[in-house]
């Protein structure tokens, strides 16, 4: 005869959070409550009143919101044909970048966590998070000197005949790459360090050589944290500015045009409705990246 | 072996390469705070000791790595515990709305900087009509670096199981007392690394800080972007990230610990 | 399912949030005033009746050269006298384009702008900067009398600000890799494929009016009398001159310090300019030159406005009556490369520099397409078209740069 009661107080030994002890719902609570309230607050409202002025115009001699509801922003980033360009050029660009990291950290992520002793492996690990700390700016203004007429690139490829690509997308490409490196290394080396080695043995044992083995055995097993360092690649590039108006010359991404619409022509509105474009991607690609698992893998 | 020795050796050379790759502008941004010339042409004419001077005496740039600082130090403390929070939350795997949670942590930094800088500044001024200032910035870098704490310490989290915990209640332990005693000093080191990683990311915050930050906080990279391209101030710059470069040597490691 | 309906929850609940706090909030139009019309009525808003004792601290807006205080080369600073004098701490904040000098004041936090027309009106207009008593700045009386009452400083006979100086877009080129020298704004337009990928161009919707006044010239047939006053037929010949242009450019610029680099390293051959930059990279020993060539220049004519949300206003006015006294006009106008608003500067700088820029040559100073801020109605008094605006401007300038 089950008699369902109210548990007795607990005893008067632990008598101050007895409640929180009993209760582990209320312990969750709790403790999410000041990440979510923070979070809620400074961020997801902030995001919500973005949308919401993406929604009104601008009186564009004053530079004032005016706040009437219309669809004029969306229908402008639809209609006109250069805003179209530019988001397809930007997601372009991010993926190209994203597949440039991708094949230039695995090597490297796999000699490290299955090849090198743990000294060198330490020693690897710190020179991949060294450049972190060279600051974004200065490793891009770098760039535009060696990419400038006359710099590095120039010096080195003229006993080969090869010239600097000059500013533009080939440079913003390759800075954001660069760029972006140790945020793709990390994630696949700490996804392939967790690759158990027997593995690779049981591979060659059945027959397969070292490349079918990666192919067919590794890279599916990395393949969640290839994604999660491919969210920080496209994720930065979509929304990049800076390195493009340092490399890019002449060209405009995504960011360049929001980052226009805030500072020079005064139209949140429309730079709203602009953002909207990398957020919806975004998280597109966030909803693809947890079906393979990727975020735990952050 | 586990690989055959050709592709090893093909890994050590690509391996190789790419660090080489990685290092060349980080030389070229040394070697340029030594350069004679302002706009750093290359080959470099000369070498000199002078921008180094001047940078020692630069008040601009000190006062700039001080604000820096205190914004990173104290957005990492917030992220931290809000960090925490999360993870020692989120422990219960059967927890309603888990996967809401973690999304909503990834955002700010899933989101590009830009987004996420527009956002908040439309938020501060006109929807809470606050001044920007020191505040902003660090309420806006806690908001990104908590993810960093968070992975981290979900990740000990799960490595440490609830047995230690368990352990602990049965033997009379309050949740606090608990967590002083048991789960804390296990969570030290995944902390610290949070703790690093949100510090460095902070520290170099460039795009979400130019909207959120008031006209008179300058932190490093605000000053770095606006002394870029200044002839007398540029070189300066230079020395700057070349002193970042290498205390960034004494940082590293701590972080690379796992 | 559950989990569906908590999160979508939450979402309604933040955006029930938000709406409440955006609604309100204090952005919004500024009551009262018609923006638009060149007759509209500015908002009303308090002049300063006298001074009051100095706050210790000024913000400044300003175009790069106009206040300098030795940071960037220390033979160079007329800030740090001023300083001295009146116990204001001068925070100077450089802008590139005007588009950047109106969003930044909006925010409140600076004191005095130095803003361009095309800035000027748009300011006024949005209550953002408050009418200037001119009595309150000390040589008020030396400046021009042709720069006084113009309509991009003043409403009705009421001074919004005081005349810094003015002068003209140049054309500039590296004396060693373009040859012949240039003479015309052709080199930048149609001639622009023999630079190919080394031309430079100022980035903001106002360059427009540069290509428009070249058109002028050479397809009068499209009848442009203003090159502020675009109707849709004309911006459109304007667009598509600028969309040749953009095949060879090399990089636009709005960081002047950008384009001095660009310029040593060889980057950029050719293009507009203002004469601070040739001189500043004349001085970093990059061989450039810059004239104004035959179908003449836009042009800017700058006013120091102060702030309606001023927080030193005492300091701004002191900082206005400084800046337009002789001896800072003069070291301004050399520096920069430009004709001092006060013509008692000339017995500074030399009679050979005022003559060089026609400083008291009224003739002169009215050939100049001033920056303006282009309106729907047309600014060339034309009754039966409507003009483009600058909001037409700024959205065909993102289309030019593709």
């Amino acid at each position: 005869m089950a008699v369902t009661t109210t548990e007795p107080a607990a005893p008067a030994r632990s008598g101050r959070g007895s409640i929180l002890a009993r209760s582990s719902g209320l312990r969750t609570g709790l403790l999410l409550l000041p990440p979510m309230l923070w979070l809620g607050v400074a961020y997801l409202a902030a995001l919500a009143a973005l949308f919401i002025t993406s929604l009104w115009g601008q009186d564009d001699f004053t530079g004032a919101i005016v706040r009437v509801w219309t669809l004029q922003n969306y229908h402008d980033l639809v209609h006109i044909p250069v805003y179209r360009t530019i988001a397809f050029r930007t997601i372009g660009i991010a993926a190209l970048v994203t597949v440039v990291d991708a094949v230039v950290a695995f090597p490297i992520a796999l000699f490290m966590a299955k090849v090198a002793s743990p000294r060198v492996r330490r020693l690897l690990v710190i020179a991949v998070l060294m450049p972190l700390w060279a600051s974004y700016l200065v490793k891009a203004y770098a760039w535009r000197g060696m990419f400038s007429e006359g710099g590095l690139i120039d010096w080195v490829g003229k006993p080969v005949g090869l010239h600097s690509p000059g500013y533009g997308l080939v440079a913003t490409t390759i800075t954001l790459a660069y760029l972006w490196l140790p945020y793709m290394i990390l994630p696949i080396f700490a996804g392939l360090e967790r690759v158990p080695s027997s593995l690779f043995e049981a591979s060659g044992d059945l027959g397969a050589g070292a490349l079918t083995t990666i192919r067919r055995v590794v890279l599916p097993m990395a393949f969640p944290a290839i994604v999660a360092g491919s969210i920080f690649t496209f994720s930065l590039s979509l929304g990049d500015y800076i390195a493009v108006q340092i490399v890019g010359g002449a060209s405009q991404l995504l960011g360049n045009v929001v980052y226009a619409n805030v500072g020079s022509a005064n139209n949140l509105p429309f730079a709203s409705a602009l953002a909207t474009v990398p957020v919806v991607v975004m998280l597109v690609y966030l909803a693809a990246a947890r079906r393979t698992g990727a975020l735990e893998n952050l | 072996m586990i690989i055959s020795p050709r592709l090893e050796a093909v890994l050590r050379v690509l391996t190789a390469l790419v660090v080489v790759v990685v290092y060349v502008p980080l030389l070229l941004v040394m070697v340029n705070s030594f350069n004679v010339d302002r706009t750093f042409g290359w080959p470099p004419r000369g070498l000199t000791l002078h921008w180094w001077n001047v940078a020692f005496h630069s008040s601009g740039a000190r006062h700039a790595l001080l604000v820096s600082l205190e914004v990173a130090s104290l957005a990492t403390v917030v992220s931290l515990v809000l960090g925490t929070c999360a993870a020692l939350a989120l422990r219960r795997t059967r927890f309603f709305g888990r996967n809401t949670v973690s999304l909503l942590i990834i955002l700010p930094i899933a989101l590009p900087g830009i987004v996420t800088g527009i956002a908040l500044n439309n938020a501060f001024r006109t929807m809470l009509g606050l001044q920007l200032g020191f505040l902003t910035v660090v309420v806006a870098h806690a908001t990104f670096c908590i993810v960093t704490v968070f992975n981290n310490v979900q990740a000990r989290v799960q490595r440490l199981g609830t047995s230690l915990e368990q352990a602990s209640a049965d033997l009379g332990a309050g949740p606090f007392r608990t967590f002083a005693l048991v789960t804390f000093p296990n969570l030290r080191s995944a902390l610290l690394a949070g703790g690093l990683l949100s510090f460095g990311l902070s520290f170099d915050e460039i795009v979400v800080t130019t909207f959120t930050a008031g006209p008179q906080t300058q932190t490093l990279p605000i000053w770095i972007f606006q002394n870029l391209f200044r002839p007398n101030q540029a070189p300066v710059v230079n020395v700057v990230a070349a002193v970042l470069v290498l205390s960034g040597d004494t940082v590293a490691p701590s972080a690379a610990t796992p | 399912m559950t989990v569906r309906i908590r999160s979508l929850g939450a979402l309604m609940g933040v955006a029930a949030l938000a709406l409440v706090a955006g609604c309100g909030s204090q952005a919004g139009s500024t009551p009262g005033a018609t923006p638009g019309a060149g007759g509209f009525t500015p908002p009303s808003i308090p002049m300063k009746q006298s001074m009051g004792k100095m706050e210790g601290s000024v913000d400044i807006l300003a175009w790069p050269g106009y206040a300098e205080d030795g940071s960037n080369d220390p033979k160079v600073d007329w800030v740090t006298p001023f300083e001295q004098q009146t116990g204001c701490q001068a925070n100077v904040k450089y802008f590139g384009t005007s588009d950047e000098a109106v969003n930044l004041l909006k925010t409140g936090n600076y004191d005095v702008v130095s803003a361009s027309g095309d800035a000027s009106l748009r300011l006024i207009a949005a209550g953002d900067v408050a009418p200037v008593n001119t009595s309150l700045i000390k040589d008020y009386n030396q400046i021009e009398p042709f720069l006084k009452d113009k309509a991009w400083n003043s409403v009705n006979g009421q001074m919004y600000g005081v005349p810094h100086g003015w002068g003209a877009n140049l054309l500039m080129y590296r004396t060693d890799l373009v040859s012949p020298a240039p003479t015309s704004w052709g080199a930048v337009f149609d001639q622009s494929s023999s630079y190919k990928g080394k031309v430079t161009a100022y980035d903001s919707p106002i360059y427009i009016a540069d290509a428009a006044l070249y058109l002028m010239k050479t397809q009068p047939d499209l009848g442009i009398k203003n090159p502020y006053a675009l109707d849709q037929t004309q911006l459109d010949a304007a667009v598509s001159l600028l969309k040749n242009q953009r095949t060879n450019i090399s990089e636009y610029w709005s960081d002047y310090l950008k384009e001095v680099s660009a310029f040593k390293s060889g980057d950029s051959v050719i293009g507009t300019t203002w004469k601070v930059i040739q001189q500043v990279a004349a001085s970093e020993k990059a061989p450039v030159k810059a004239i104004l060539p035959s179908e003449g220049a836009t042009g800017w004519s700058d006013t120091w406005m102060v702030s309606a949300h001023a927080q030193h206003p005492n300091c701004a006015y002191a900082w206005m009556s400084y800046i337009t006294e002789p001896k800072p006009q003069s070291e301004v106008a050399q520096y920069f490369g430009e004709a001092p608003a006060n013509g008692q500067a000339c017995k500074l700088t030399g009679a050979a520099f005022c003559k060089a820029y026609h400083t008291t040559d009224q003739a002169f100073a009215n050939k100049i397409w001033y920056w303006t801020t282009p309106i729907s109605q047309c600014l060339d008094g034309r009754t039966d078209a409507t003009c483009t605006n600058y909001g037409d401007w700024t959205q065909a300038w993102t289309e030019i740069k593709g």
